[in-house]
């Protein structure tokens, strides 16, 4: 079986292609003249700027945390580039009718419902392209329904009090050396406000896409649902194939005013490198959720690219009754090496955590789950229930699990269950005499293994999920 | 339809099919006897390409083709059918969803159109009740938990689905009780249509009292020691296999 495999272990990247826009980067390099420079162009308020240079201190610092599950060389953060926008950022787009043609034509090749039928299946997307927002659609819709969905930098001229009333609140600047480095010099990123009461009428859409060779990318993401409203919001992500290593270090907020509901859906396909292991993205972003009382906060991923992936999407369940949800899919071939979890940190009464983690390695990959679960005093009756399911395809890719619990309170209840299986022989000849191909078998057991967190997704998304894993099994197995 | 010539085979560097030939006819119904590692499974095995199982010599045609040139799936979708002696569990993947995928294949291979999940559904249901499994065995995962019976039940229900134009049965009534003996024999048998070929692997006499085989042929280290009617099989429920051992020597 190994033999097929490895065979089948070829990866190729769908979306791995360069768009030749000439752009507008600054040079290599990192210091307080960049952060000025960046929030000139954006025409920042002071208190912004004020703000980013806080944090690049705090970062200078920081030192460069080396404590996960991950190998990766030194990165130089003098080498790359912390700006780069798509030219013409004077008269930037006013509607997608003038965004240049090129740039359509990267979405459609990542199958970005940009277009107007798209738009009819319900989804508004806010396309990142490199670090500037180029598009927005149905703002105007969202707009009616009292909905702002719009870039951060917008937001920051727009509404600016909304957003420094919450920016920072739930991923303070000095969180950590990715979250400061983020704070710093953070270039776009989307900003959503849903009003009290209100149900958003549509899900939300992100894609990132990392053009620019040797740029970094810093995505600032801020949601505020105020009370009693609900929004569902999906991130994808992709990257062009390229040798070097490219850094993503975003950072996503979310925050969750009284019975209001967020519901965030990342299906990311950043590039993974080749098969030995060269190029791919590096993946170090913060995203929290901050719950207030009988708020919920959902976390639903499905990550198959990046070169290395560290991220613990969390929720801080401050008020009482709220609930974090963390429903995860990760998939590690190749070289891929992906350290990911999450942390439910348990502060008000009777809040509630479910994590269900499922972990697939194939080929060379390596994944690990490291969950953290916290019941702080105050959370007295609070539960978390945790299952971590790793599928392993292949013998030379592993999988570890680090289980942390915390419990300062009696009357909590944590329970958690683990288990590993592998795709036997057995299984794929019982398929193979079937008729059914080994790629096929192998995505079908997948999807099978999947099935609870792809459940979680929005429904068009949780189709798109199944195939980019189908895809991205292909450089992993068939 | 299948045409054994000197098979041998190895399994990890033993020598386990030592020389079977064996010619079966469109229709036709062989049994396969013989004593525990006498070589009937990995026969199976062997002839459905399972990887491990090395083929030192010999030939075998299919309906016309070269057997061992194909890889496994493509003997699968030509039409040579394994019920597994010890069906595989398949967490997490439903029934239903193993079923249509093989369906969709099978039918995608003999240019037939493909089936609406509504009429593979209703399909799939009538199977169910052929080999008297409750409905709800297709919204399991694949073989997850059922007993021994049930998931023999589900290797037929394959076989009946698929419509293999030949299907070797590797003990498939082992360890059913006496209802599903005879309705694992009645599926068989209502497959039967003068073309479609079977070999039935059973250690029992009684299977065979309800689906008459053309041949019996007794396996003793790896070879054919012993063919004849269905007589045979009635001899050896009586004597065992030791007289016969001694004479293959
Ligand atoms: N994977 C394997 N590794 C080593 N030996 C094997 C392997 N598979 C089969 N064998 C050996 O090959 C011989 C034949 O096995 P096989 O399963 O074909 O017997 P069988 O006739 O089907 O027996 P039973 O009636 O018990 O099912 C046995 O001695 C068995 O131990
Ligand atoms: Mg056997």
């Amino acid at each position: 079986m190994s033999e097929q495999i490895d065979d089948l272990i070829k990866s190729h990247y769908a979306a791995g292609f360069v768009t030749d826009i000439e752009s507008d980067t600054l040079p290599p390099g990192l210091n307080e003249d960049v952060i000025r420079f960046i929030s000139a162009k954006k025409n920042e308020p002071e208190w912004m700027l004020e703000w980013r240079l806080k944090a690049y201190h705090a970062w200078l610092e920081m030192v460069e945390p080396h404590w996960a599950h991950v190998s990766y060389p030194d990165i130089d953060f003098n080498a790359m580039s912390y700006f780069s926008a798509p030219k013409r950022d004077e008269d930037r787009p006013q509607s997608l009718d003038e965004v240049d043609p090129k740039l359509r034509e990267t979405y459609d090749k990542l199958g970005i419902p940009l277009h107007e039928q798209e738009m009819l299946a319900g989804v508004a997307v806010d396309a990142v392209f490199d670090s500037v927002s180029v598009g927005t659609t149905f703002r105007k819709k969202l707009y009616e329904a009292g909905v702002i969905f719009c870039s951060i930098s917008e937001a920051l001229q727009d509404y600016p009090e909304l957003v420094r009333e919450h920016l920072g609140t739930v991923v303070p600047q000095k969180d950590n050396y990715y979250a400061a480095l983020n704070s710093a010099v953070f270039s776009d990123g989307s900003f959503v406000y849903i009003p009290k009461g209100v149900k958003c009428p549509m899900e939300l859409s992100t894609y990132f896409r990392i053009n620019e060779a040797k740029t970094g990318q810093f995505e600032r993401t801020l949601i505020v649902a105020d009370e009693g409203s609900e929004v569902s919001y999906l991130e994808g992500c992709t990257a062009p194939m390229r040798d070097e290593n490219q850094l993503h270090a975003a950072v996503v907020e979310l925050v969750a005013l009284d019975n209001a509901k967020i519901k965030y859906s990342t299906v990311q396909n950043w590039y993974p490198g080749d098969e030995e292991g060269k190029g791919g993205i590096y993946n170090f972003v913060t995203k929290r959720g901050l719950a207030h009382t009988n708020a919920h906060i959902s976390w639903t991923q499905v990550e198959t690219g990046s070169a290395i992936t560290m991220k613990y999407p969390s929720c801080i369940l401050k008020g009482d009754n709220s609930i974090g949800e963390f429903y995860s899919v990760a998939l590690s071939s190749n070289f891929q090496q992906a350290d990911t979890g999450t942390k439910m940190i348990h502060l008000g009464k009777n809040t509630r955590s479910t994590i269900i983690s499922k972990g697939i390695a194939a080929g060379h990959g390596s994944n690990t789950y490291r969950g953290l679960v916290r019941m702080n005093p105050g959370a007295t009756g609070a539960r978390n229930y945790t299952r971590c399911d790793s599928l392993l395809i292949g013998d030379q890719c592993g999988a570890h699990t680090f289980p942390y619990i915390e419990s300062k309170n009696p009357t909590a209840i944590i329970e958690h269950e683990a288990s590993t299986s592998t795709v036997s022989d057995e299984q794929l000849f019982l398929c193979l005499q079937r008729g059914i191909s080994e790629e096929k078998a192998v995505s079908m057991i997948v999807n099978g293994f999947c099935k609870e967190v792809f459940r979680e997704l929005p429904m068009e998304f949780a189709v798109e999920a199944g195939k980019l894993l189908e895809v991205s099994l292909e450089g992993a197995v068939g | 339809m299948l045409s054994i010539k000197n098979l041998h085979a190895t399994v990890e560097g033993e020598d386990i099919l030592r020389g079977i030939n064996l010619d079966i006819g469109p229709g036709e119904v062989h049994a396969i006897m013989g004593p525990n590692g006498s070589g009937k499974s990995t026969l199976g095995h062997v002839l459905t390409g399972r990887e491990g199982y090395e083929v030192t010599a010999g030939e075998v045609t299919f309906m016309g083709q070269d057997l061992l040139a194909l890889a496994p799936e493509e003997r699968a979708l030509a039409g040579l059918l394994l019920a597994f002696q010890y069906p595989v569990e398949i967490p997490g993947v439903s029934n239903m969803e193993f079923l249509k995928t093989a369906v969709d294949g099978m039918r995608k291979y003999r240019k037939l159109e493909a089936m609406d999940s509504v009429s593979f559904m209703k399909l799939a249901r009538e199977v169910c009740k052929r080999v008297d499994l409750d409905q709800n065995f297709l919204k399991r995962g694949v073989n997850e938990g059922f007993s021994g019976g049930e998931k023999k039940r589900n290797e037929l229900m394959q076989m009946m689905l698929l419509e293999p134009h030949l299907a070797i049965l590797d003990e498939t009534d082992s360890g059913l009780d006496i209802d599903a003996l005879q309705v694992v024999a009645a599926g068989i048998n209502s497959m039967r249509d003068g073309k479609r070929s079977f070999v039935l692997i059973t250690h029992y006499q009684r299977l065979l009292n309800f689906i008459e085989p053309d041949h019996v042929h007794v396996l003793g280290g790896g070879r054919i020691v012993r063919s004849g009617d269905k007589s045979l099989a009635l001899e050896l429920e009586d004597k065992g296999y030791g007289w016969l051992e001694s004479e293959a020597v």
